[in-house]
């Protein structure tokens, strides 16, 4: 699977929705993913892609992961990859 | 029956400070006990500070025979208890003994027994561990230790309802005192989660603060966990005048409530219902309320939710009173937080001194109140309140008076 097909299915579970219904330019909003969701799929990436994701809950938006979209969320998981492998 | 309630004696043992004394001086001065943590595996946790009790040596305090039945957490609880109780001047026999008893709150209780002994056989390999591992981590270990000290026979149990843990159990000692059933109860709180598990559970949720923890500020960013106990002596009033005890402060009024709504999230209804209602019970009118000490964990939920729901219950008057976080300094001891913190309460009420909120760097909109940012403030106030909001949406608010 590739990164993008797998972040989209720990979304779609978080979500409860099938992969198919998730667009790249959805906001996590839009998908009904709350804070605590968010914080599940954050770990669930963490997992999926031996990777340390950079994020506080507290001030989401200053914690240098960019989760404004899900593009967003993808391309900012294969800087991570790149530069942490 | 209604009985008034007073503090007769307190002690504790945390980052500011090994005593009352200490511990007051350092919110006076508004001085950070939080730093490195030194502790093993440090460099495998991403959060690396937090509000530890350095310098500490338990064969300076107990026997080898004692540390194999105390964890750090009892430990703590003890060395609060000897200071309360020997402000106090309390002893305990016959009718009296039966007539007082112990509540205390914690929230992970023995963990880092727990923590040290899954090590052992998880990660050592090892397929035995020292026989009192049991009566060393039970989370009712502290209360039977010091009943058992200062021969404490009467009701006596464990509180623990995460951060609002040491606030429930003051708040159920007091109700025993006022409604007769014990005469004196020994009470407050203990922590001491500050091993390897116990920071890794917590990083976890992503919520905590890697450089300081900056209540109400708009620059906060998140909690930092400290450790260490509170004990306080709460006694029937008529039973303290008529031995001539020095008396701190009367506790009024206690009030808790249930959020019912969300594990993590706080509510700004089940807060205010927590904090108006202790003030209806201990018969304030919220104009006499010159200091709350908050909550305030520094999380961006916690503080504007606290905030909001202080300025619906005190309307007007919210603008008036003095709001501090003192977790800036001890950082948040979880269940044994309300008890470090009602020192602050019993220094504002006896040495008119409001300890500050440090590392208040820029206002927030959202936490519109006077936070006594960084700088204790001399104020004569009458009347105080120690809120305490837990995880799971559980709220207990104490109201000391003079």
């Amino acid at each position: 699977m590739s990164t993008q097909d797998q972040i989209i299915a720990i979304l779609a579970e978080q979500a409860l929705l099938q992969p198919s219904d998730i667009a790249l330019d959805n906001s996590l909003e839009e998908l009904g993913i709350d804070s605590m969701a968010l914080v599940e799929s954050i770990f669930a990436i963490e997992e999926a892609f031996d990777i340390t994701v950079p994020f506080n809950a507290n001030a989401p938006k200053d914690s240098g992961f960019d989760i404004s979209s899900v593009a967003a969320i993808i391309a900012a998981v294969d800087k991570l990859k790149a530069e942490q492998t | 029956m209604s009985r008034r309630v007073v503090i007769t004696g307190a002690g504790t043992i945390n980052a500011l400070g090994a005593d009352v004394a200490s511990t007051m001086a350092a919110m006076q001065e508004g001085r950070c006990g939080i730093g490195p943590l030194d502790i093993r595996d440090v460099d495998r946790l991403s959060i690396q500070i937090g509000g530890q009790v350095k310098g500490y040596d338990e064969h300076a305090h107990f026997n080898r025979q004692q540390i194999a039945l105390y964890d750090r957490f009892t430990q703590f609880t003890l060395l609060a208890a000897r200071e309360a109780l020997a402000q106090s001047g309390l002893t305990f026999n016959g009718v009296l003994a039966d007539q007082s008893g112990v509540i205390l709150g914690t929230s992970g209780g023995g963990l880092t027994t727990q923590d040290e002994n899954y090590r052992t056989v998880y990660e050592e390999g090892k397929n035995r561990v020292h026989p009192f591992i049991v009566p060393k981590l039970m989370n009712n270990a502290a209360v039977s230790q010091v009943s058992m000290e200062w021969n404490l026979r009467g009701p006596s149990f464990t509180v623990s309802t995460a951060c609002a843990s040491s606030n429930h159990a003051m708040g159920q000692a007091f109700n025993m005192v006022r409604s007769g059933m014990a005469t004196v109860m020994v009470t407050g709180g203990s922590e001491s989660m500050l091993c390897f598990g116990g920071i890794k559970a917590w990083e976890g949720l992503r919520v905590m603060s890697k450089d300081a923890c900056r209540p109400f500020s708009a620059t906060r960013n998140g909690m930092v966990q400290g450790e260490g106990a509170g004990v306080f002596v709460f006694e029937d009033y008529d039973h303290a005048v008529k031995r001539g005890a020095d008396i701190l402060c009367e506790v009024a009024g206690f009030a808790m409530s249930s959020d019912a709504s969300d594990i993590v999230m706080p509510s700004k209804q089940g807060a205010a219902r927590a904090i108006a209602g202790a003030l209806r019970d201990a018969r304030i009118d919220r104009s006499e309320v010159g200091y709350i000490n908050a909550h305030g964990t520094g999380t961006a939920a916690n503080d504007k939710t606290e905030c909001a729901a202080v300025a619906d219950v005190f309307g007007p008057h919210a603008d008036k009173l003095m709001i501090s976080s003192t977790k800036s300094m001890h950082g948040h001891l979880i269940g044994g937080t309300g008890a470090v913190e009602l020192l602050a309460c019993i220094m504002a009420l006896r040495d008119g001194v409001i300890a500050p909120t440090i590392g208040y760097e820029e206002p927030d909109p959202e936490c519109a109140l006077d936070v006594v940012p960084n700088v204790a403030r001399d104020a004569d106030v009458d009347v105080v309140l120690s809120n305490a909001f837990a995880f799971g949406g559980l709220n207990a608010v104490i109201a000391l008076r003079k």
